[in-house]
């Protein structure tokens, strides 16, 4: 499984690209291998205001349903709204155009360094 | 359950070398996926795709009370069923609750029920409680058993290049014993996908063998994701989602297999018979999700700001690509309702059984 060194991750699963105020989200190759094919993704309105770990929508495969967390607190700029109608970009881009929002971060939080998911990936093995 | 103790099916092997998802069902470490359950999907809607599930138990019923027996146990009528029969049947509570929905078959020596793999140990107490009065042998074979399913258009195809036996001849819901690739099977025209096919019954040991010879001549390995996908679009019932020990078989949509005036009084005839009289408790609808989302099993069906029923299973039809469901309702729910999707009243609309029928 792919852990990019550049990208921060959370436990739950989701990773985050942080380019000077904005930080980029996503799932991770593991999580979209463990959810099998993406159907469905439920997405949070632009503008909502997120606190670190709260639940702002939600990864659908066939058989199951994952819900997605906010890695950093912040402001929902932007979505990835091409997910509607091509929901399978994140299993085969999860990293690019698999992403899911962009947050305007507004605090801190504590993100696991590549290394360190990859380590806890292996933990919970 | 703890991992250890789970059991593992005579094809285990093959799934681990073909790369398959393992995850405990029922008591099991089964393939839930191999590639992909869309894919797989396909594979079965399109061409042909192979299942283990060997999970599933037999019981066999001999001697000279056979019939009475079974007659006495299940919903359908099987004084009907001729040799090399087989019928779709629910084995009752005296209340009319389901304890588990069987295939029969007839046997020239008596019959092979095929129960749930999670009822198992359950029915096959049932059925020796219910029928100790009898001169019948009511026997446990599951571990004598392998059972593979072969569904999909191309599935007559491929079983021909394997056995002798004229598939061509052997009609919907019928079987022979035969060989496939030189070893017994008993050849069963019968499935859960919507699709033409076949079930396969054969000795545990030939089992990875026959598999290869299938999977060699084009056949794709197929995990229990998609048989799930499979049989919700086909309208067919799971147990422990349509049906269980507060559900009957008419109220889960099944009364085609309940035959309230077959000559020996089966196990909930009675309470059946009263509920079709006094009129359903709850009635199972299809319904596709009009709104954003995809129900799923447990979520409340709304209307009119009241909660009356409750989804039993729901998933993205892959053949479909909509979001559809099965939900026991209240029976007098109109054709539109409200779908509770983690928290949301999302709009869906009933629509006739089954979503997917194929061509013939």
């Amino acid at each position: 499984m792919s852990v990019p060194g550049e990208l921060q991750y959370t436990k739950t699963h989701e990773w985050v690209r942080i380019e000077g105020e904005t930080a980029t989200v996503g799932i991770t190759e593991h999580a979209q291998d463990e959810l099998g094919d993406v159907v469905f993704v439920e997405l949070p309105e632009s503008g909502r205001t997120l606190d670190a770990g709260e639940a702002f929508g939600a990864v659908e495969s066939v058989k199951a349903v994952s819900d997605l967390y906010a890695p950093l607190p912040g402001e929902v700029v932007e979505v990835n709204e091409s997910l509607g109608d091509n929901p399978e970009k994140i299993n085969e881009d999860p990293y690019g155009e698999g992403w899911i929002l962009k947050l305007r971060v507004s605090g801190e939080a504590d993100l696991l360094s590549a290394e360190d998911y990859e380590n806890f990936l292996k933990e919970t093995e | 359950m703890a991992e250890g103790t789970l059991r593992r099916t005579p094809l285990f092997e093959e799934h681990r070398a073909l790369g398959a998802r393992l995850v405990p069902f029922a008591g099991w470490e089964m393939p839930v996926q191999y590639e992909g359950i869309k894919a797989e999907h396909e594979a079965v809607r399109e061409r042909a795709g192979l299942f283990d599930v060997s999970h599933m138990g037999e019981v066999t019923f001999t001697g000279p009370q056979a019939e009475e027996a079974v007659q006495r146990l299940v919903t359908r009528d099987v004084s009907r069923l001729s040799p090399g029969q087989a019928g779709y049947a629910a084995v009752c509570y005296e209340d009319g609750g389901t304890v588990d929905d069987v295939l029969v078959y007839r046997t020239p020596d008596g019959f092979l029920v095929v129960v749930n793999a999670a009822n198992r140990e359950g029915d096959v107490s049932y059925f020796l409680e219910h029928t100790e009065d009898l001169d019948v042998e009511v026997k446990d074979e599951s571990d004598d058993w392998a059972l593979l399913a072969l569904q999909g258009p191309e599935a007559a195809s491929i079983l021909g290049r394997f056995t002798e036996t004229d598939l061509s001849s052997l009609g919907y819901y019928r079987y022979e014993v035969g060989e496939v690739g030189g070893r017994y099977a008993l050849i069963s025209r019968t499935g859960y996908t919507g699709e033409d096919g076949f079930e396969l019954y054969v000795r545990p040991d030939k089992a990875p063998a026959i598999w290869k010879d299938l999977v060699g001549a084009g056949a794709t390995p197929t995990g229990l994701g998609a048989r799930d996908t499979l049989r919700l679009e086909a309208g067919m019932c799971l147990y422990g989602n349509e049906l269980d020990a507060e559900t009957t078989p008419l109220e889960a949509g099944i009364g085609f297999a309940v035959h309230l005036e077959k000559p020996v009084e089966f196990v909930g005839q009675e309470a059946l018979r009263r509920e079709k009289e006094e009129g359903l408790r709850k009635k199972l609808v299809g319904f596709e999700v009009e709104g954003r989302g995809i129900a799923r099993h447990g979520h409340e069906v709304a209307s009119g700001g009241e909660v009356v029923g409750e989804v039993t299973s729901g998933t993205l039809s892959p053949t479909l690509n909509r979001a559809i469901g099965l939900a026991l309702v209240e029976p007098d729910v109109e054709d539109s309702f409200k779908v509770v999707i983690r928290g949301k009243a999302v709009a869906a609309r009933a629509v006739g059984l089954p979503f997917y029928k194929r061509a013939r």
